[in-house]
């Protein structure tokens, strides 16, 4: 393999995934290659592809989040919590303006985030350990404001963003693109995206050049906090309700979008656009899947192994790309 | 003075070796051969093919054209480990020891003697590693964490454990630049005896006394051709400087050696001062002024606490006691960040530590500047100018921005990592062995730039291990001996033995 196509396996190898399954799927089953089916699975994409923004920027620093899918689920929870219910549900909620409970709501899933980097930054608690406390954190406020029972009322703007459409094309998914750009352009063209990167890179050396790493690693986890607590949100209203558990798929599959694209889990390589590719590699392959009526029992397994075949390929990636940068001219 | 080499069957034979990257070559037609039993110096200026040399033959390097052999037998190694399996063994600069376990683990690393259970036989492991180190010399208890070692003791242990996993060829990557005399003396004295017990050691360098002191044979490198091999007996430094760089340079690296008239500046500006700057373990009580336009050089051994010193005045190490004024102005260093503010810029002595090898050489060179051209936006194309006019005047060889940095060898990688700090010019700069490992050029560069930054006025702070480093460099000079600075030398006369005497 020349050195152009090793240094670019990492992106090239995500794509060739996708490219794979859209022509298996396509040729296989007649209702997958439809523009409806293409709708359906933006749609499906959109809440993972939200939360897969923050971790993005997360794992580009060499730091993980297991904590995604409880803030996502916390948040959506706060915000169904201040807004007035319908009777039947049995629920001491307290009825605020649907600006504030969303603001209330934002500023839970910030809180969040902001008790994440004091752990890791200021007590030292690896993030792998502390975003798995705060998981049980989040998951224990999501059950204490429930106890249980289902809400399905969140403020308009939610429901519309989440559920609604702007003419044929559903809202969520234009939320889910906006987030994802922003994200490239921060990540991309950003003083403090270039900081993610070469705090990812070598921590060290972006310590020695004067960059404050501690707050480069503390907005990380905000900004992962927050886009779980949006995609929380917008997932309340796209599901209908509000309830425990509800996001529990969307820990494995954020990560795995992230890691499918492409991201190196060793952080500094990667980005939003292999983040893309790789939404819509497990996009493809859960409708897919579905399209062409396997036993539902395998599909778990189907999607173990796709996750596992995509662990190989980050590693291998990372190996060849260090490879083709440090061969040196003479030395 | 090829004929001077042995005619018998060498130990190691290479013919015709040639090597190129992305195009570029990188070595050119090389003959090499190791004889049974002896110590081989390799000398070169960096970039000038020994690495490349040494890469093929520990199997780093497996696609070249040309032949090699061992023992007569022609051989082809695809990794690193068929050439480990062939007996050859490398130490590299930097050690591949774990420092959390113990002297005997490290000796024994991937060959521990097992019970009948298939358990460490931890009684066995230390009895072997405690025979196998006496037998060399080294009288360490094999119990302890081989990281509360000095790195002169750990390099040993490293090389133990190379010769006891069975190498009949061992490659020492600059093994003495990080040693102080004494321990040299020590590595000296148990590579003879390996030498004498019938392994061939190949022995890179860029101390030429070192060289000459314990090489019996000495091959010279240049621009990726071998260009002589000779025996040490009759050869002197000045017949290998010729040869590794062409005449002209030879009294650069005389002039460390001599006696130095330190051009000490009384008069200029201080811009930083310090005082009782403590850290338990480390430094103790350090008060220091550094005056603008003066390179302040600080001198010791290893271990005697400057880099430390140089670390916790960027703000890397926090400090346990003192205060650190900038122009009148007391600090808090909270982090390196605060101290960049500050005006203070730091290059440590290892690269690895500095540089981000896969990312372009622009950006190895802008990020401790984006906040200066910077807001929010990044400038990519302000950042590859920028770059361009560094590696313009520091003649950073590709003189390519958008290259991966890893690419670079190792002085031009050490440019960068000056480059840095040189587009808005810090109060401050502390370099950390800034020369270490490098050829005799690319110390005269970096000489050439530190000189610059002085005549801007810049306080430059040189911590090193090595007399040369300091004497070649500073205009006054402090020498720290167990964490405390112990003397001053200032506008006087000072050679490497007084130096020496004072540490």
């Amino acid at each position: 393999m020349n050195s152009w196509l090793r240094s670019r396996l990492r992106n090239i190898a995500p794509f060739a995934t996708l490219l794979v399954l859209v022509i298996l799927f396509g040729s296989i089953s007649p209702s997958f290659r439809t523009l409806d089916n293409l709708g359906n699975i933006l749609q499906q994409i959109s809440v993972t592809g939200i939360m897969a923004v923050g971790l993005t920027f997360v794992i580009l620093c060499a730091e993980i989040d297991l904590s995604v899918a409880a803030v996502a689920n916390a948040t959506g929870i706060v915000v169904a919590y201040f807004t007035q219910q319908d009777a039947s549900v049995n629920i001491a909620n307290l009825a605020l303006p649907g600006g504030v409970a969303i603001v209330l709501a934002v500023a839970a899933s910030l809180a969040m985030g902001c008790v994440t980097a004091f752990g890791m930054n200021v007590i030292g608690i690896p993030s792998f350990i502390m975003t798995l406390a705060m998981l049980q954190i989040g998951a224990g406020i999501s059950a204490m404001l429930v106890r249980g029972q289902i809400a399905y009322n969140v403020p308009d703007l939610i429901s519309t963003l989440g559920a609604g459409s702007l003419g044929a094309v559903p809202w969520i998914i234009i939320v889910a693109a906006i987030i994802l750009l922003a994200g490239h352009l921060v990540l991309t063209y950003t003083r403090f995206g270039r900081y993610v990167y070469m705090t990812g890179g070598n921590r060290e050396a972006a310590e020695y050049s004067g960059v404050n790493t501690k707050m480069v690693l503390a907005a990380v986890m905000v900004i992962s906090a927050v886009c779980s607590g949006i995609a929380g949100m917008l997932g309340v209203a796209h599901f209908g309700s509000a309830q425990q558990d509800e996001f529990d798929n969307y820990l494995l599959d954020s990560i795995s979008a992230v890691v499918v694209g492409g991201t190196s889990l060793f952080g500094g390589q990667g980005g939003i656009g292999n983040t893309i590719v790789g939404l819509f590699v497990l996009g493809v392959l859960n409708n897919g899947l579905d399209h062409v009526r396997i036993d539902s029992f395998l599909k778990i397994l189907i999607r173990g192994l796709i996750l596992l075949l995509a662990l190989i390929v980050n590693v291998y990636a990372q190996r060849m790309r260090t490879k083709a940068a440090t061969t040196a001219v003479g030395a | 003075m090829d004929s001077a080499v042995a005619t018998e069957t060498p130990l190691l034979q290479l013919r015709g070796i040639s090597k190129s990257f992305g195009g570029v070559a990188a070595l050119t037609d090389v003959d090499f051969s190791l004889r049974a039993g002896e110590i081989h110096g390799l000398v070169g200026e960096n970039g000038a093919g020994k690495s490349t040399t040494m890469k093929i033959i520990a199997g780093v390097h497996s696609e070249y054209q040309g032949t090699m052999h061992i023992a007569g037998e022609r051989v082809n190694f695809r990794s690193a480990r068929d050439a480990k399996a062939a007996g050859i063994g490398m130490v590299h600069q930097e050690l591949s020891i774990v420092r959390d376990l113990s002297v005997a683990e490290n000796v024994m690393l991937g060959m521990q003697p097992v019970t009948r259970l298939g358990l460490i036989d931890y009684k066995a492991m230390y009895r072997i590693a405690e025979e196998q180190l006496d037998k060399l010399g080294i009288h360490v208890d094999p119990r302890q964490p081989i990281g509360l070692l000095p790195l002169g003791l750990q390099q040993l242990v490293e090389i133990a454990r190379v010769l006891l996993s069975g190498a009949r060829i061992i490659i020492l990557d600059e093994p003495t630049s990080a040693l102080s005399p004494p321990e040299v003396e020590l590595l000296f004295a148990i590579l003879r005896r390996v030498r004498d017990a019938g392994t061939s050691l190949v022995f890179i360098s860029h101390f030429l006394d070192d060289i000459l002191r314990i090489s019996d044979t000495v091959t010279i490198f240049r621009n990726g051709r071998r260009i002589e091999t000779a025996a040490v007996a009759g050869i002197d430094k000045h017949w290998i400087i010729e040869r590794m760089i062409g005449a002209g340079h030879e009294e650069l690296e005389e002039s460390y050696t001599g006696e130095i008239f330190l051009h000490s500046r009384p008069d200029a500006p201080v811009v930083m001062t310090t005082e009782g700057l403590s850290r338990e373990g480390m430094f103790e009580d350090v008060s220091l002024q550094v005056r603008g336009g003066e390179v302040l050089g600080i001198y010791g051994f290893m271990g005697s606490g400057q880099l430390e010193l140089a670390r916790a005045l960027f703000g890397k190490l926090s400090l346990e006691r003192g205060s650190l004024h900038i122009n009148g102005e007391r600090l808090r260093l909270r982090n390196t960040s605060d101290a960049r503010r500050a005006g203070l810029a730091f290059v440590p002595e290892s690269r690895r530590a500095m540089l981000f090898h896969l990312e372009p050489v622009y950006k190895n060179v802008s990020i401790a500047i984006l906040g200066r051209i910077s807001r929010l936006w990044v400038k990519p194309e302000a950042e590859r100018a920028i770059a361009t006019t560094h590696v313009r005047s520091l003649q950073i060889r590709p003189p390519l921005v958008n290259r991966p940095l890893g690419t670079l060898s190792g002085g031009n990688q050490q440019k960068v990592a000056l480059a840095k700090w040189l587009t808005y010019p810090p109060k401050v700069l502390v370099l950390s062995e800034p020369t270490r490992g490098m050829d005799v050029g690319a110390k005269d560069d970096v000489l050439k730039i530190v000189r610059g930054l002085r005549e801007q006025g810049i306080g430059v702070v040189v911590v090193s291990t090595e007399p040369e480093t300091v004497l070649s460099m500073a205009d006054r000079i402090l020498v720290m001996k167990r964490g405390r600075i112990t003397k001053e030398f200032a506008g006087e006369v000072v050679s490497k033995d007084r130096l020496l005497a004072a540490a």
